[in-house]
């Protein structure tokens, strides 16, 4: 792999003209109703620059100064998950014929070579997890693939951790150290910038690169140290799947479903969570029918109900269900646990729960 | 990249009342090369569309290695399914399958072999009745039990009756509530364990609601039945059938992929726990 070079921030520019000129459409942060958000990037000045977060159980508020830097802050509600596993998408569509018969249509979406910068470690962690559950099981999901296969991802060390993160403690940031195209790190005057696959590689050797000093290389490393020792939060351990079942009966799931909402924010904001239902949309005309799928959620009544029964009925068990799998039994099934630190749940949840003190709390604190 | 979730069309090509709600639906593909392509083990089910409502899981219960029907046993209690009830000969469905582990009837051969089942779970489980008696000799004695709510919950009656007769079958039937007429026990299926026999080493496969399997696995093991010898058929909320879609988790199990049938040794943590 070729050796990582020093971007200066006046050619930022640069990496999107290589990006836009090798195919892809650029997408990246910006600030939209108060929130950093990925969309499409019409140039280097879209990127928030000055802009910084300041997350708390329950809160997210941007605000902005002086600083030439485009990526201090921690991370908003969405980044990668929906634009690969989409909120909702049409899986196929079938036609009535005169004769009685039924077609049925594949609809497997015209993916564009898509450009992601400004991708953090958490959720290249989330990508990879996102990757076992839809490719790598007997059954690849051909929509996400699609979409995945034209991805290009530009990652970028993250330095501001909000106090809702705990990457360091789920071992899955801040650094961004594998699964991407590219990887910056950013200083005030530009941008250490690494490759990280043969696609990257190619695309780091179109830009106008000069020679990194030792110095540079080692302030970045310095700034990713300190972002994983300013955390606030983290969680027991990195493998609490025996500790959440041997308590499914603590009074804390009765103290956690009295705060819990049931609103489905965290399970729409966590970057691993993968439930979706499928659903059917009959043309008024009767002579066509649109067969969809859309996210769905473990904290809902729909999502465990078969005829007569509902599994979960109530937000006690809702709430351990998510627990008990983000933490637990998925190692079960994808031999790690499904959180990557990333404080989504913890921010966006409107009665500001934390994950790290329920499963703290479950646990007793005494797995080491 | 095959998608794995678009059906295909199949005809309905017989339809057979089975009781006020329950009736089967013999199905081919119309396409004969998927027709000829199609396998499938007894336990497993298919995901079965209702063009413009949406799709269902439904076991199979014909034989695997009669080729040219798939038959399902469906109790219209939703959406799908009680349009499926409308449905006549000729019409038109989607399908896509079979899904998931069936019963363990390699492992069964050479033994004993009890079939517990309660409500509408006979209906898996008459498929294996039929794969045994067209290959009695692989299999040691035969026992089937059923248990039901109330004695009109019961189908099948002439066949539970036919079966009864034949050599080394015994067949057992139970109702929680009796009823005048009613040949069978009153009380709840475990009270069939008593009247029948079965030798050491028996295969059991139970299909039906849970606090039937629970109890019914509490009194085997009980009696000494070995834990890796009791096989259970799970039901959970399915849409997708191939393990993505998450609905029918149980602990790290995807029922749809990694069941519905489980020897009872992988499921036992979870069974009976509210909310799994």
């Amino acid at each position: 792999m070729a050796a990582p070079g020093f971007l200066p921030r006046p050619y930022l520019q640069h990496l999107l003209a290589a990006l836009t000129a090798a195919g892809y459409l650029c997408l990246g942060p910006k600030v939209r109703d108060g929130a950093i958000v990925y969309e499409e990037l019409g140039s280097a000045d879209d990127l928030p620059r000055g802009v910084h977060d300041h997350q708390q159980p329950g809160a997210y508020r941007l605000h902005r100064d002086e600083s030439p830097r485009c990526f201090s802050w921690a991370n908003g509600p969405q980044a990668l998950k929906p634009l690969l596993f989409a909120p909702r998408e049409i899986l196929w569509t079938s036609a009535a014929g005169s004769d009685g018969g039924i077609t049925f249509h594949p609809e497997i979406p015209e993916a564009l070579p898509t450009a992601v910068i400004g991708v953090r470690a958490c959720d290249l962690a989330a990508l990879r997890l996102q990757d076992q559950h839809f490719l790598e099981g007997p059954s690849p999901d051909p929509h996400y693939g699609v979409r995945r296969r034209n991805l290009f991802l530009v990652a970028v060390h993250c330095t501001h951790p909000a106090a809702t993160c705990f990457c360091a403690s789920t071992g899955d940031g801040p650094r961004a150290e594998s699964g991407f195209d590219l990887a910056l790190a950013e200083l005030d005057e530009g941008f250490v910038v690494t490759a990280g696959s043969p696609k990257g590689e190619a695309l780091l050797g179109q830009l106008p690169l000069e020679a990194l000093d030792p110095v540079q290389q080692a302030t970045a490393d310095g700034e990713i140290v300190a972002a994983a020792q300013a955390q606030q939060r983290a969680l027991p351990s990195r493998n609490l799947r025996d500790g959440l079942f041997a308590n499914l009966h603590h009074p804390r799931w009765d103290d956690v479903a009295q705060r819990c909402l049931s609103c489905t924010n965290c399970t729409s904001v966590c970057p691993t969570c993968f439930c979706h239902a499928e659903m059917e949309e009959p043309a008024l005309d009767g002579l066509s029918s649109t067969h969809y799928r859309q996210w769905d959620s473990c904290f809902t009544e729909g999502h465990s109900a078969i005829h007569g029964i509902v599994i979960r009925a109530d937000t006690r068990l809702r709430y351990r269900q998510w627990l008990t799998h983000k933490l637990g039994s998925w190692h079960d099934q994808y031999g790690r646990s499904g959180c990557v630190g990333c404080g989504r749940c913890i921010a966006w949840c409107p009665a500001g729960i934390d994950i790290t003190a329920e499963a703290t709390a479950v646990c007793g604190g005494d797995h080491a | 990249m095959p998608d794995p979730y678009l059906p295909h069309e199949v005809e309905i090509l017989e339809r057979i009342q089975e009781s006020p709600t329950i009736f089967t639906l013999r199905l081919a593909f119309t396409d004969p090369e998927m027709q000829a392509r199609y396998r499938f083990q007894p336990g497993q089910f298919n995901m079965v569309y209702l063009y413009g409502v949406g799709e269902v899981p439904i076991s199979i219960v014909s034989d695997p290695e009669d080729e040219h029907l798939i038959d399902h046993t469906i109790r219209a209690v939703g959406r799908v399914t009680q349009g499926l009830a409308r449905l006549g000969k000729g019409a038109r469905l989607g399908l896509r399958g079979p899904y998931g582990r069936g019963w363990p009837l390699k492992l069964a051969e050479g033994r004993d072999i009890v079939l517990l089942t309660g409500g509408l779970g006979c209906a898996p489980v008459v498929s294996v009745i039929h794969y045994i008696l067209r290959r009695r000799e692989r299999f040691g004695r035969l026992t089937i039990l059923q248990g039901v709510k109330h004695t009109d919950d019961l189908i099948w009656r002439a066949q539970y009756e036919a079966w009864s007769r034949l050599p080394d079958v015994q067949v057992g039937l139970a109702a929680d509530v009796g009823s005048p007429g009613w040949f069978g026990q009153v009380g709840p299926v475990t009270v069939l364990f008593d009247r029948v026999q079965f030798g050491p080493g028996a295969l059991m496969m139970m299909c039906g609601p849970e606090p039937m399997m629970r109890a019914a696995v509490q009194e085997l093991l009980r009696r000494g039945v070995a834990e890796e010898d009791l096989w259970l058929s799970m039901e959970r909320s399915m849409h997708c059938a191939i393990g993505h879609c998450g609905h029918c988790q149980m602990g790290g199990n995807f029922v749809c992929r990694d069941g519905p049938v489980f020897p009872y040794p992988e499921i036992q943590a979870l069974l009976g726990e509210r909310g799994f």
